[in-house]
């Protein structure tokens, strides 16, 4: 891989990745930053020091803002615009439109970390921006697609690489769904509302949200998967004729999944059982990725023991199976009367989001920087291999908090006692669930030192001079 | 729903499901030109493909979810307006007031439907209710002293009343402090069992800022609070004294309140809407009203007279 890198410093336009790479890293820190300290919140109350704009409400879009579109779409861009360059050997196509999406993109980023802790929100969960910012991610995400449809169109090779499926997938999905779910009737310049009521407005917010997961979280980052995985592993994917089947049936089904968020709630029967059936059947090709992805490392299984970025990418799959087996499996009605409003919603997000795609992210963004700035490795394989484990036990410790104390509340909310009155108050819940929160809490730190050391790790390798990293021997 | 969007939501979920199938059966054939464990011969920026086929054991578990979706979408509502073979449904839909609620879980029972909220309702009135009988024909104030119904009554309280009244039951600003002897509509067990099961609506005070101006406000209100024993300036107690008459009709002459009506007693010191001059002075201007709902429809007769039970001890010397 490092043989052309000289050659195509000139050919591809890797500006545009660069900064976007090196902000996944920043805005990694920022978003899972705020997470950690909201965490702390919830087990120190206190610590939102009685100002309107440190309080849990506030940030807690702030985090979810700043990890999935800050973090999360920056790594998307970067990967997308690397990847499609790449694989269809042709530079990106118009340079300042793409220069444009990633200031209008920052753009974006900054108006919402000054809007939210104000409080201004249009109240939809991952959809809280108001209108004249949505307008603003709208034009951003069009030029996004010209520019990604454009180096596509222009390819010089005769298919469209499996990644670039994925990528352009989650490109036009991500524009329908924002601007349908975004339709709103302004009242003033940060007001808005909503212009669906009741039911219907529940049901296009989590048509939108269930899609954000399914499409800017699945299916974008299924695209960096077909591309970093392979590579990093130097194997061919494992199958293409699965990757057919999963990538149609993927996208086809994920859209109906929205329903699921609304079980036992206004929505119709009909309605919340069509989403049911349509997320179960979906983990089946969930899982196609994740196979597709596992069985590429076959014949290369040893290079885990000395490879930390191939070991990311795989834990990442690994998270991947477990928590699209654990979605379809809390769509089901009767499991979801016990998980929903529970914590056990906030661990599976997690093990989604800091599981699979954070360390799909970080894999690929350790890969990608070396090759961006004309080095052949990172600074230090050492420290990427402390991050992947404080990453994976940070993980660990979060989820597996999130299981106990989710699962403890849906029982001690359904308990009842002989006379058929409830055995336990909310708060009587809340406390049993404090010393998870603390351990989620704790999880939570681990996972942003870790992220401190990648951004120490990518300075030092951004600022060496240039060739200076060589590949180290292997050890025998 | 119409019938042309039921058959769009039926034609949607069919196409999708047979896309999906489809593109199994098809995918399970090797189409691509090279052996199966080959390349495909294509390759991208040095990432090829092999030419594997499909793990059989995804594939099984890919029939077994159509199956089951095929099954699941016969047996429950999910396409369009197919109820379903189990004419199941969650609840009594497009209700609006409790008669209704109540016709239609009779027609719904008549139809054969299952309505799973109503199910859910009998089977807990079927193992609950004993436990709430036994108790039934006991006098309340027998039932006051009774250890176990007095637990049972907390619990009530706890997730029914102590929303408004507090879990201490001490009541807040406009809602009763159900812990004194100061009773609104009185406090013998007929009375509280009157006012849990049908609830309350206070004839309401009126407004006589409008009547009265600023200074006869003023005056009535530090009469009001003489009648507590508090200190006030005595030459306005007397000028409002005479301006009372109006509020006797309510409060009584001697401002002692009407249980009939709801008029709370002005000289117990304590106060409902707050005692201090100016909150006196805003009841007076401004009139006040509350509500007690009707908990006879919701909880049922057996389970508020446990209820009066414990709202009955919380007031009485232990």
């Amino acid at each position: 891989m490092s043989q052309s890198t000289v050659a195509s410093q000139t050919e591809y336009n890797y500006k545009v990745v660069r900064q976007f790479a090196i902000m996944t890293v920043i805005w990694g820190i920022v978003g899972m930053g705020a997470g950690v300290f909201i965490a702390a919140q919830l087990y120190w109350p206190a610590l939102n020091f009685d100002i309107p704009w440190l309080t849990y409400s506030r940030l807690r879009p702030l985090h979810t803002n700043a990890v999935i579109f800050a973090f999360g779409t920056s790594a998307l861009f970067a990967t997308s615009y690397y990847v499609v360059q790449r694989t269809c050997q042709t530079r990106l196509f118009m340079d300042k439109l793409a220069a444009f999406t990633f200031w209008g993109w920052q753009l974006v980023i900054v108006l919402a970390a000054i809007t939210l802790p104000l409080g201004f929100t249009s109240g939809k969960e991952y959809a809280e921006l108001e209108w004249p910012i949505d307008i603003l991610i709208t034009v951003v995400w069009v030029a996004y697609a010209v520019v990604f449809f454009g180096t596509l169109i222009k390819r010089k090779v005769s298919h469209i690489y499996v990644a670039n499926w994925f990528y352009g997938g989650f490109i036009i999905t991500v524009a329908v769904l924002h601007i349908v779910n975004s339709m709103a009737v302004p009242v003033s310049l940060t007001k808005s509302y909503s212009i669906y009521a009741g039911a219907v407005d529940a049901m296009v917010q989590w048509w939108y949200g269930h899609n954000a997961v399914g499409f800017l979280l699945t299916a974008g980052f299924l695209g960096m998967m077909y591309y970093f995985v392979p590579k990093q592993a130097g194997r061919p994917v494992y199958s293409y004729r699965l990757s057919v089947v999963h990538f149609w049936a993927l996208v086809s089904l994920y859209i109906w999944a929205g329903p699921h968020h609304l079980h036992y709630t206004a929505l119709p029967d009909w309605t919340q059982s069509l989403g049911m059936v349509m997320s179960v059947i979906l983990f089946v090709p969930s899982w196609g990725g994740m196979i597709n992805g596992i069985m590429t490392l076959s014949g290369a299984w040893h290079k885990l023991r000395n490879d930390p970025i191939l070991r990311f990418l795989v834990v990442s799959l690994s998270f991947y199976g477990m928590s699209t087996f654990e979605g379809p499996m809390m769509a089901i009605k009767s499991v979801n009367a016990l998980s929903h409003y529970t914590d056990w919603t906030v661990g599976h997000v997690h093990s989604g989001a800091l599981g699979w795609v954070a360390m799909v992210s970080i894999g690929a963004t350790y890969h990608l920087i070396p090759n961006l700035f004309g080095q052949t490795r990172m600074y230090s394989t050492k420290l990427i291999n402390t991050h992947f484990w404080l990453h994976t036990v940070g993980v660990v410790l979060y989820i597996v908090a999130m299981w106990i104390s989710g699962v403890m509340q849906g029982l001690m909310w359904r308990a009842v006692n002989s006379d058929g009155t409830l055995m336990y108050s909310f708060v009587q819940s809340l406390e049993a669930s404090y010393p998870f929160y603390f351990m989620r809490f704790v999880g939570g730190v681990f996972i942003v030192v870790g992220m401190f050391l990648m951004l120490y790790n990518v300075l030092k390798t951004v600022t060496a001079e240039k060739g200076v990293l060589q590949a180290e021997a292997q050890p025998a | 729903m119409t019938t042309f969007w039921s058959i769009w939501v039926i034609v949607l979920t069919l196409a999708c499901l047979a896309l999906c199938f489809g593109l199994l059966v098809w995918n399970m054939k090797n189409y691509v030109g090279v052996e199966e464990g080959e390349s495909c011969g294509h390759e991208f920026d040095g990432i090829e493909e092999i030419n594997n086929p499909l793990p059989k054991w995804w594939t099984i578990m890919f029939f077994a979810t159509f199956v089951w979706a095929v099954v699941y979408l016969i047996a429950y509502p999910g396409m369009g307006n197919w109820e379903g073979l189990f004419k199941w449904t969650s609840s009594n839909q497009g209700i609006t007031t409790l008669a209704e609620s109540k016709q239609a879980t009779i027609d719904n029972q008549a139809a054969g439907k299952r309505v799973q909220l109503d199910q859910e309702i009998a089977k807990a009135d079927e193992r609950f209710g004993p436990v709430f009988q036994q108790f039934a024909k006991q006098d309340i104030i027998e039932l006051a002293k009774n250890e176990e119904a007095l637990e049972i009554g907390q619990r009530l309280f706890a997730q029914n009343c102590s929303q408004c009244h507090g879990s201490d039951a001490r009541g807040g600003l406009g809602f009763p402090n159900l812990t004194d002897k100061d009773w609104l509509y009185g406090g013998t067990p007929a009375d509280i069992k009157k006012s849990l099961m049908d609830g309350r609506v206070a004839v309401g005070m009126a407004a006589w800022g409008a009547a009265l101006g600023e200074e006869g406000v003023d005056h009535v209100a530090a009469y009001v609070l003489s009648l507590s024993g508090r200190t006030v300036n005595q030459k306005d107690a007397e000028s409002g004294k005479a301006k009372f008459a109006m509020c006797a009709a309510c409060h009584g002459v001697d401002g002692k309140g009407n249980t009939a009506m709801g008029a709370p007693n002005l000289t117990d010191n304590i106060w409902l809407y707050g005692g201090s001059q100016r909150a006196v002075k805003e009841s007076i201007t401004n009139g006040r009203a509350g509500v007690m709902p009707a908990w006879k429809d919701i909880l049922g007769e057996d389970k508020v007279h446990i209820l009066t039970a414990y709202v009955y001890s919380l007031s009485q010397d232990k």
